[in-house]
């Protein structure tokens, strides 16, 4: 049967070419992946082959034609002897119909806007973490996440831990302390200083059935594994239409400790949260370390758990429960107050608590909350305090551009415009790489006295 | 071309042979409808065809046995189709539908199946190469005697994660064979103007890992070389390197001019090294088919390939709220 030939697409971009030079003429025999002919592009000549065996019956665009649309019919191919004049002329006054191609897809119809969310803003969730009245017991935030790996590594054997020092050394900073011993080499393991290549590993494992958690001695070094977090774990569940994902954690310290200079001291949280695919949590508690760890761990999707060094020796009280999780995506308020409303997580939150104490002594009452995960972000608690105070000030270690205080500023003000009497102000890390003098350092991280300095402004006290 | 060392081909029955024809016939007239499909616009993006490297997929798959896993990179079509599955799955996604093995928001570079433990489709040159590790990873833990194959070609076997993969497989002797498809470009960069260190099934003696290289025309060749890399992983000896010699007609991507190389070149290759007229020469000569039982097979995959044609026209695009599913594996909100 006579078929057209038709103009092709060369590239991903290519809508029309030039028929640049015939390599077959008329009457020609044509095998499967013979050279039919030159086309340029745009970029580049490219040779045109056969996709099927037959004999060329008629040219219908002669070489040296410009400005050829792509899926116009430019010859007609069929079997020895056949007559391919009715397939020929119906093809010869074509050239001008680019969109001759009965195979080409239907223009899509204009799409109408499909909402993410139903529009009704969810409400907070004000339920208490713990039953009232249950007993607690003083504890680091390393010994809490400790505890967390524990618990969980004994409650699911696919559970198993990977990362360096994290075995025999037991751990750079002794998170892992005693997990070897008690689970084994099988289940904790020491890996060479390979951060790119066990991290993908890690992932390979997550796809193929255990609950891998690593742990990065810093966050830092996770930026030589960041495109097998990034395009690995987080978009796979997507890319295959929800058959595989990577339920696993990635976690270690992030942010600034002290002294150590530019390389290593970085908070990534806003560069996670940027990330759909991936689920991110920064505690500031211990109770929240424990909780959200082990959270974490159950977790069906890949989760960023970011600690803080400075935080893992301060003690809090955590709940004794046998079993105590804190789900993601529910800030906790850590002080009521009705003035103005101070937004933090993580080692911020230091300064936010610090802050709202000297400023009660002046008569300002400041809500403080901590966000504690920040994808998915709790943005119902925020917004029903910035209803009720007016006015925001946020608090995090990272970079401005693109922080988690920006993006808190752009929702409220979408969200709550005609509540806010004055700017949000985010204090944030300095726009500089972090100094190793320790005056500079303490200059470009955010301080109480900045917080303090913000609150004052957007209460105009 | 010539490998430097070649396994001893064995003896292969008249009904493998037919299997093997079968297989490399699916895979290139799928790609050639692929192309043809790119051509008139159905197909958009990248898209990376397999024709000529048919018989490294269809050899190992023949060394495979149920439950092993398979990784490879963007150039993915040809294993998907090897390890079983659907040629009609497949073409759907490569033309962005619903009825494609990803919906059709994966394309050609990121296919998946859980059923087939095919696991991907990678589009990040040598990312799949520590993924399969840890697929190998996760059956040495399980405690089963599952084998991993992880493709990746002469241009990934040059990435950092490449060596990093080869020292942990190798100190944790995970069963995973990593299968070198040297077709000879990266891209347009020819493996000499790429390294000084061309023979790369050798670079695994750094880490103290066995492999070869083989000849990735004949099938055979590969099966054979594929059966003693799996062994060797199934012993629990570890990793195995496997070089497969091969070669790409067509280019890098369709929009690949492919100046790099002679039209002589490719010409020769194909009639001179072809690995379906290899087989096909082997059945004819062997009086194990006759000219009208590969008709018949030629006309069985034409109309394969010609239903996953269709069925990919067809079905429809996906559905406009499959835009937010498939993110999370739970139900979290997405800023919006």
């Amino acid at each position: 049967m006579a078929t057209e030939i038709l103009m092709p697409a060369l590239s991903p971009t290519m809508e029309e070419g030039t028929l640049a030079k015939w390599l077959v003429k008329e009457g020609d025999t044509v095998n499967a992946g013979d050279i039919l002919a030159e086309i340029e592009t745009d970029k580049a000549t490219m040779e045109f082959e056969a996709v099927d065996e037959g004999v060329i019956g008629r040219i219908l665009v002669e070489e040296g034609t410009e400005g050829v649309k792509v899926n116009t019919p430019i010859a007609v191919i069929g079997e020895a002897g056949e007559d391919m004049s009715a397939a020929a002329s119906s093809g010869a006054d074509a050239p001008s119909s680019a969109d001759a191609g009965a195979d080409a897809p239907k223009e899509a119809p204009a799409a109408p806007k499909v909402a993410a969310q139903p529009a009704a803003p969810p409400r907070p969730d004000r339920s208490p973490d713990w039953p009232e009245g249950t007993e607690t017991v003083t504890m680091t935030v390393r010994e809490a996440l400790n505890q967390a790996m524990a618990e969980e590594m004994e409650r699911d054997d696919s559970v198993f831990l990977m990362g360096e020092e994290v075995a025999e050394y037991q751990g750079a900073y002794k998170i892992s302390q005693g997990l070897l011993d008690r689970f084994g080499p099988r289940r904790v393991i020491d890996t060479p200083i390979t951060e790119h290549g066990f991290t993908g590993l890690a992932v390979g494992a997550a796809f193929g059935g255990l609950r891998p958690i690593v742990e990065f001695m810093t966050f830092n070094f996770a930026m030589q594994a960041m495109d097998q977090i990034i395009n690995s774990a987080a978009k796979t569940l997507y890319m295959s239409g929800g058959q595989m994902g990577a339920p696993m954690v990635f976690r270690g310290a992030n942010g600034a400790a002290a002294r150590v200079g530019a390389q290593h001291s970085q908070d990534y949280a806003a560069w996670y949260a940027q990330v759909p695919g991936l689920k991110v949590a920064m505690p500031y508690t211990a109770a929240d370390a424990k909780g959200l760890l082990k959270s974490a761990i159950r977790d069906p999707n890949p989760v960023i758990f970011l600690e803080n060094e400075i935080l893992y020796g301060r003690s809090f009280e955590v709940p004794k429960l046998e079993d105590f999780t804190i789900p993601f995506g529910k800030a906790r308020i850590a002080r009521a107050g009705s003035d103005v409303t101070i937004v933090s997580f993580g080692i911020g939150m230091s300064y936010a608590m610090e802050a709202a104490g000297k400023l009660a002594e002046d008569g300002i009452e400041a809500e403080v909350i901590d966000l504690r995960s920040l994808r998915p972000l709790d943005t119902a608690t925020v917004i029903d305090s910035v209803q009720k105070t007016n006015r925001m000030v946020t608090v995090e270690e990272g970079w401005p551009m693109g922080s988690i205080g920006y993006s808190l500023a752009a929702i409220v003000s979408r969200e709550a415009f005609d509540w806010l009497d004055a700017p949000v102000i985010s204090c944030t890390g300095k726009d500089v790489p972090m100094p190793y003098a320790a005056n500079l350092e303490k200059l470009a991280l955010t301080s109480t006295d900045e917080v303090i300095e913000a609150v004052r402004k957007v209460t105009y006290r | 071309m010539a490998a430097r060392k070649t396994t001893r081909k064995p003896n292969v029955s008249a009904e493998d042979l037919t299997r093997f024809y079968r297989d490399m016939l699916l895979i290139r007239r799928f790609e050639e409808k692929a192309g043809q499909l790119y051509g008139m616009g159905l197909i958009g993006g990248f898209c990376h065809l397999y024709i000529g490297q048919e018989a490294v997929v269809v050899g190992l798959e023949a060394a495979a046995d149920e439950g092993d896993k398979r990784v490879t990179s963007y150039r993915d079509h040809g294993h998907m189709l090897a390890c079983g599955m659907d040629p009609k799955g497949v073409m759907a996604e490569l033309t962005g539908r619903e009825g494609g093995y990803s919906k059709g928001k994966g394309g050609s570079m990121h296919m998946f199946s859980k059923e087939k433990h095919f696991y991907g489709g990678h589009g990040i040159v040598g990312a799949q190469v520590p993924i399969g590790a840890g697929l190998a990873f996760s059956d040495k833990y399980k405690g089963n005697d599952r084998v991993t194959f992880a493709y990746f070609g002469d241009g990934a076997a040059n990435q950092g994660q490449v060596a990093e993969t080869y020292n942990m497989a190798e100190l944790w002797d995970l069963p995973v064979v990593f299968v070198i498809e040297n077709n000879q470009y990266a891209m347009g960069t020819s493996v000499k103007r790429a390294t000084k260190s061309p023979d790369f099934w050798e670079r695994g003696a750094a880490y103290g890992i066995e492999g070869e290289a083989v000849d990735g025309m004949d099938v055979l060749a590969v099966k054979a070389a594929g059966e003693k890399a799996v062994a060797h992983c199934r012993a629990g000896k570890g990793p195995y390197i496997l070089e497969v010699m091969t070669y790409r007609y067509r280019g890098h991507s369709m929009s690949d001019p492919a100046k790099y190389r002679t039209r002589e070149e490719v010409q020769k290759m194909r009639d001179e090294r072809d690995p379906i007229d290899h087989v096909r020469t082997m059945l004819l000569d062997g009086d194990h088919a006759s000219e009208e039982d590969l008709k018949a097979i030629d006309k069985e995959i034409k109309d394969i390939v010609n239903a996953a044609a269709e069925f990919s026209k067809e079905s429809p695009e996906p559905a406009l709220d499959e835009l937010w599913t498939d993110i999370y594996a739970d139900d979290v909100p997405q800023e919006a």
